[in-house]
């Protein structure tokens, strides 16, 4: 079951088209990742989710039924420029904020206590945000976003400005969130994250959607069969590939060789029982693309079909 | 709703805890406290007193010189000008007069002083010598002063509005005190709280928090919010200078027992003076006929309409308040930082002090062309109004109702102008916006 969908939304800017035709769908109680380049149109369609923007064609839905203002109660946003009242204590505006998410005042500062113990800064109660450092307010953001339980999260960059120490500690949070049920679209550029994080993605380049899909089938799909070999030449007879099988590259690493085979049409049985007589392996598995490598594949292709196009 | 009034009450709140709003509200009524009370207090100050060498070499005047309270004449008689200079400095005498010997021809006298004697002891002294020297020539021309008094003559012209069989007077003097009162007023609260919403918008917008608040309410709703919690600062302000101001300056006049003999009246010496030189005159206390003039002045104010007044001003106040507010907000949304409002400031300021500059053409011809479309424009019409009020609109009070009616109809449309601009605007950055652009925003659905 889908918690959002976004059905062919288009939307203008006086000379810019920023969202051309993208169509995404979002599985309850999942992680969606949803990446591209910067200027791809990634901000335009969370801000309609947001309903900070509407599309000039197009609908959107939330469970099921067309998006109504009162779902912003059900989302949470954390947008990738942060930003609270400099000159507000901390308590007091992540009450305001709460309560503009819909909260009662007795209910959100229960909800803070809770969060505030859980993160020990209890003591940055009174503190006015501008003499919190950037890693704290952005975690005091962070706590303003989720304090109101959304049912969807939208996190934009959540780890920038974090230190590896706090970034893991936000990353538990997510995983626990998405454990209770929390469905999580998840805008970045930093691929390891996403494979760590994301079951579902969508790419957006250049205003439109280029790939979408689950994380483990795009990665499989992805994969160009190439296998990777790690091998003990005692006899010195070194590879003996048969016909049909590609060499790509060999090197060798305290006496143990590594090789990259490309196996065409053939499986990997085939490729084992050519080596077996000749070497002995020590390790064998399949090389599958990261999300980094297809990331980059996938624009560049674009890019350059475009550029062809308008030549 | 409910969002919209957890605005206000932030704006609000935020505002009013701030240490300059506490300090300025403690320091508007001192100041103005001030502006009541100094020229009260300096008034009952006395003099130093002041000893006054005489040098007279025309020997016109002798002793016909009155000593005042404080200040003391002395002649001399043939004591050289320099001989004089120099009792100066044993500090007994603060000034020395000297009366050239022909005087009556070159009407130049000289004072000579270490420490620069008051204006008022100047012109004292210099009234003396115009007085008396014009009696000499008076009666080497065979005129008396009776004769001369006799024939002074001063006009009290009583102004009376006569409308539907009605003639009612008026005291224009008065209609101009308030009506300008009123005036500055709004053009100070729509400055001073207008440019505040400005800063507002600045604030939220270059700290980046607009973007999470408006993922939870509509971008009107926090514009609205900021316009309406301002206004209530500053409305919060003014009733706390209203009330501290009176308080003040109530409680310094019983302190320093101020009372009507002790203040300043405008012509004390020509008064005194002439009471004392021609016993003939109409010998009136000068107290007296200020008491009359202030039974006038009372009565005057007794037939202003205060309610309608203050209703109108008030209505007129916060209108041009939110007809300005939300022109600001826009402004705000449309830059990055104050540097930047310059060029957009201009359209705002323009008609704000152009209805300040027009004001006292409006005074000179309250019901004339100008007077009348300035009333009813709804960007000048909050100042030029209340210039206008206190002069009397006619009866049935048409041009007060449509031009109340557009000022209404104003603040909707440059709300809605200014919602158009600022959605847009709080969510675009670092983008040198020119007037096209923002046509564009508004243009855009």
């Amino acid at each position: 079951m889908e918690i959002f969908k976004a059905e062919n939304i288009t939307k203008r800017f006086a000379t810019h088209l920023a969202l051309d035709d993208v169509s995404i769908s979002v599985r309850e109680n999942s992680i969606f990742g949803l990446l591209g380049p910067n200027g791809a149109g990634k901000t335009t369609l969370i801000r309609m989710i947001t309903q900070i923007t509407a599309p000039d064609s197009g609908n959107l839905f939330f469970h099921g039924r067309k998006l109504i203002p009162a779902d912003t109660e059900k989302i949470g946003y954390l947008p990738e420029e942060r930003g609270l009242y400099k000159k507000m204590e901390v308590g007091e505006q992540a009450l305001y904020l709460a309560q503009l998410k819909g909260l009662s005042r007795k209910d959100a500062l229960a909800k803070l206590k809770y969060w505030f113990e859980k993160f020990e800064i209890e003591s940055w109660w009174k503190k006015k945000v501008e003499e919190l450092s950037k890693g704290m307010a952005q975690k005091v953001q962070f706590i303003v976003t989720i304090l109101h339980e959304p049912e969807l999260l939208i996190l934009d960059e959540p780890f920038s400005g974090f230190d590896p120490i706090n970034t893991n500690i936000i990353k538990e949070e997510i995983l626990r969130l998405k454990k209770n049920g929390t469905t999580i679209i998840f805008s970045t550029h930093n691929m390891g994250s996403v494979e760590e994080l994301c079951d579902d993605i969508a790419l957006i380049n250049q205003s439109q959607k280029i790939l979408d899909g689950s994380v483990s089938e795009i990665r499989s799909a992805y994969k160009n069969n190439i296998w990777e070999v790690a091998y003990l030449d005692q006899s010195g007879s070194g590879l003996q590939l048969p016909e049909g099988f590609d060499l790509l590259a060999t090197e060798e690493e305290d006496g143990k060789k590594m090789a990259r085979v490309k196996i065409g049409n053939h499986n990997s049985n085939e490729l084992l029982s050519a080596l077996i007589p000749h070497v002995s392996i020590v390790s064998f598995k399949e090389e599958i693309p990261t999300m980094n490598d297809i990331f980059i594949q996938k624009v560049n292709e674009m890019n350059a079909s475009k550029k062809l196009a308008n030549a | 709703m409910h969002k919209i009034l957890l605005i206000i009450k932030r704006e609000y709140l935020t505002r009013v805890k701030q240490k300059s709003f506490i300090i300025m509200t403690i320091l508007g009524p001192l100041l103005m406290g001030a502006l009541f009370v100094v020229p009260i207090w300096v008034a009952t100050q006395e003099d130093e007193k002041t000893d006054v060498l005489v040098v007279d070499e025309s020997h016109l005047f002798d002793t016909s010189f009155p000593d005042k309270e404080n200040m003391k004449f002395h002649f001399v008689k043939d004591m050289a000008i320099t001989e004089a200079e120099k009792q100066l400095e044993e500090d007994y005498y603060s000034a020395v007069l000297y009366i050239p010997q022909n005087i009556i021809n070159s009407n130049g006298a000289e004072i000579i002083y270490k420490k620069q004697p008051g204006f008022n002891t100047i012109l004292f002294i210099e009234t003396s010598i115009e007085n008396e020297l014009e009696g000499l020539k008076l009666s080497e021309a065979g005129i008396d002063k009776k004769t001369l008094a006799a024939a002074k003559t001063d006009i009290k012209m009583r102004k009376s509005k006569y409308e539907s069989g009605v003639k009612e007077s008026k005291n224009t003097e008065l209609s101009m005190v308030v009506g300008m009162l009123g005036g500055v007023l709004i053009y100070f609260f729509i400055f001073l709280y207008g440019a505040q919403v400005m800063r507002g918008v600045i604030e939220e917008k270059s700290s980046r928090i607009v973007e999470v608040i408006i993922s939870s309410v509509k971008p009107f709703q926090l514009m609205m919010g900021k316009i309406i919690g301002i206004a209530m600062v500053g409305l919060t302000q003014f009733l706390l200078w209203i009330i501290l101001t009176t308080t003040i300056v109530s409680a310094a006049k019983g302190f320093l027992g101020v009372d009507k003999s002790t203040l300043p009246t405008p012509v004390p010496m020509e008064q005194t003076l002439n009471g004392q030189q021609s016993p003939l005159q109409p010998n009136l206390p000068a107290n007296q006929t200020d008491s009359e003039d202030m039974d006038e002045l009372w009565k005057s104010i007794d037939k202003i309409n205060f309610p309608l007044l203050i209703g109108v001003f008030i209505f007129y106040f916060i209108g041009g308040y939110l007809l300005y507010g939300a022109l600001f907000a826009a402004v705000g949304s449309a830059v990055d930082n104050e540097a930047d409002t310059q060029q957009f400031m201009l359209p705002i300021t323009i008609p704000l002090i152009l209805s300040f500059v027009m004001a006292q053409f409006v005074m000179n011809n309250p019901e004339g062309p100008m007077a009348f479309w300035l009333s009813i424009i709804p960007f000048t019409s909050p100042i030029i109004m209340m210039v206008r009020l206190p002069f009397g609109i006619p009866y049935p009070y048409t041009d007060l109702w449509i031009s109340m009616a557009l000022l209404v109809v104003g603040f909707i449309a440059t709300t809605w102008f200014a919602g158009k601009i600022y959605r847009t605007g709080i969510l675009m950055y670092g983008k040198k916006v020119n007037y096209k652009e923002l046509w564009k925003w508004i243009r855009y659905h």
